[in-house]
């Protein structure tokens, strides 16, 4: 019956680098429209795990499920028409403009009625007056918009977010903070992401992972965690041991 | 396979072109040069040698089937290389596609890339030079087809090494094509190359291509047996870099190198 409810189920996953060790032995589910923070520093094992998660890396030991589907099993193409991702450590190719990488991008996720999805997914994000530039001409605040508006093409059932504000402003970082806050409320949306940024997380997460050279140190949801301290103090506490 | 998600890979290449005037002019440019050239060099061969009766449309033509391969590679490898450059690697990869659809798109959007070469120098050696390579007459389908395959079987083993070794690999991308071309036999028959390295040279598709069209041109006969082998050699080739592209995307995720692949 719980099984039902998850949109990932991760048992006992380890990665392994020739004698390194990425991830070592974590387990965790994230619920149908709840939001999950991967929370540690460099090397700690956030991105391995999303890289995992989005079939990009094959785990050493451990079963994934998402959305009840074995990620190993050959219905790879089903799990991503449901998952999208975004990080500012990728871009959408520079010399194509908004519309032309969304449109793009909305036929790779097979999306029905491409028209329809673009003037929402446009009108959504404020992008109209730049759907004819070229993606490497915008801001980095405007670039963040259309990255988020490309994860968002296919109305995916699970998103995953790579330290989302890492090297933004302040404006643009509070920008997305706002929108997915909002987002998660108006839409049928689970959400995974890794932060650095503390408050960030205490702000959106329902549940927190501390993750150390690959180890869980603490998980739990946000509210038991913190009860009358800041997330911040209790990172510190944890990562000083 | 998705027609769908294989046309909306088509378009981004076909976007990325089309919106670059600079690009499409490098299309042209560099086959146009390297016509030009030979057809001088070939104008005084003819000249000055009674080899051949018509040195001038033989290699001409040879080296307009031989761009044409040249385009095709490189446009593979450059499609491939374009999503490294761009730091949308990650993004393409976590798509829904599967290899073989990219694979169908990149082949389809570089033969298309390719022909935006091919056909002005087609056209251009006819004027400047007198030679036009559809004298070849039906078999050119046949010749360039079987070319344009082992271009793309090159190109999925460069862009294989990409995907495995990361954005180092890049200068092997260059590098392929001019490590076959003296054993493809282009400008010459097999019979000038040592004994030993007729053998390895007879292994390529390129020496059969190219001996038939030199047949056509300087026999005005028609040999099957080169069509078959060129054919037989380049369906080999094929299924031969589609094997080791899986292999290689295969260890790629073993390694974590489809990660934030990147400049």
């Amino acid at each position: 019956m719980k099984r039902l409810e998850n949109i990932i189920e991760v048992k006992n996953l380890s990665k392994q680098y020739k004698d390194q060790i990425a991830i070592d032995n974590i387990s965790f589910t994230l619920q149908k429209k709840q939001t999950l923070g991967l929370l540690g520093p460099n090397g700690s094992g956030k991105s391995t795990t999303i890289g995992i998660l989005l079939g990009l890396i094959t785990a050493s030991y451990g079963t994934i499920l998402i959305d009840n589907i074995d990620i190993t099993s050959n219905q790879r193409s089903k799990i991503l028409e449901i998952v999208n991702f975004a990080s500012p450590y990728t871009e959408l190719p520079k010399r194509l403009t908004v519309k032309q990488n969304l449109e793009v991008y909305a036929r790779l996720y097979n999306v029905k009625n491409i028209k329809k999805r673009l003037e929402e997914i446009l009108e959504y994000f404020d992008l109209e007056k730049l759907i004819n530039k070229k993606t490497g001409d915008l801001s980095s605040g405007q670039k963040t918009r259309v990255s988020i508006a490309k994860a968002l093409i296919n109305k995916p059932k699970l998103l995953l977010l790579d330290e989302p504000t890492a090297s933004l402003d302040p404006v643009t970082s509070e920008y997305l903070r706002k929108f997915i806050e909002e987002y998660k409320i108006k839409h049928d949306i689970s959400i995974l992401f890794s932060s650095h940024n503390m408050s960030e997380a205490e702000r959106l997460c329902d549940q927190i992972i501390f993750l150390k050279k690959g180890k869980i140190l603490l998980q739990g949801k946000v509210k038991d965690i913190v009860k009358n301290k800041n997330l911040e103090k209790i990172y510190f506490n944890v990562f000083k041991k | 396979m998705n027609i769908y998600r294989i046309y909306g890979l088509c378009l981004r290449h076909i976007y990325l072109i089309f919106g670059s005037l600079p690009r499409i002019i490098d299309l042209i440019y560099w086959p146009s040069i390297q016509i030009i050239l030979w057809g001088f060099i070939s104008k005084f061969f003819t000249l000055n040698s009674n080899y051949y009766s018509d040195t001038i449309g033989v290699i001409l033509t040879a080296a307009i089937m031989y761009d044409f391969l040249f385009r095709t590679s490189i446009s593979y490898n450059i499609m491939f290389l374009e999503e490294i450059w761009s730091r949308n690697f990650t993004n393409l990869f976590i798509t829904p596609l599967k290899i073989s659809e990219i694979i169908t798109a990149i082949t389809l959007t570089s033969i298309f890339r390719a022909l935006i070469g091919l056909i002005p120098v087609s056209v251009l050696a006819i004027p400047l030079f007198g030679v036009s390579i559809f004298k070849l007459g039906l078999i050119l389908i046949l010749l360039l087809l079987n070319l344009h395959i082992f271009g793309v079987c090159l190109g999925i083993l460069v862009s294989s090494g990409l995907i495995r070794f990361g954005p180092a690999f890049e200068n092997i991308a260059w590098a392929s094509l001019f490590l076959l071309a003296p054993l493809g036999c282009i400008y010459y028959p097999i019979d000038i190359l040592p004994t030993w390295l007729q053998h390895v040279a007879t292994a390529l598709p390129l020496v059969h291509i190219f001996e038939e069209a030199r047949n056509i041109l300087i026999n005005e006969r028609f040999v099957l047996q080169n069509i078959i082998y060129a054919t037989s050699l380049t369906l080999l080739y094929f299924i031969f870099s589609i094997f080791i592209f899986h292999i290689f995307f295969k260890q790629a995720k073993k390694k974590g190198t489809l990660m934030n692949m990147g400049e």
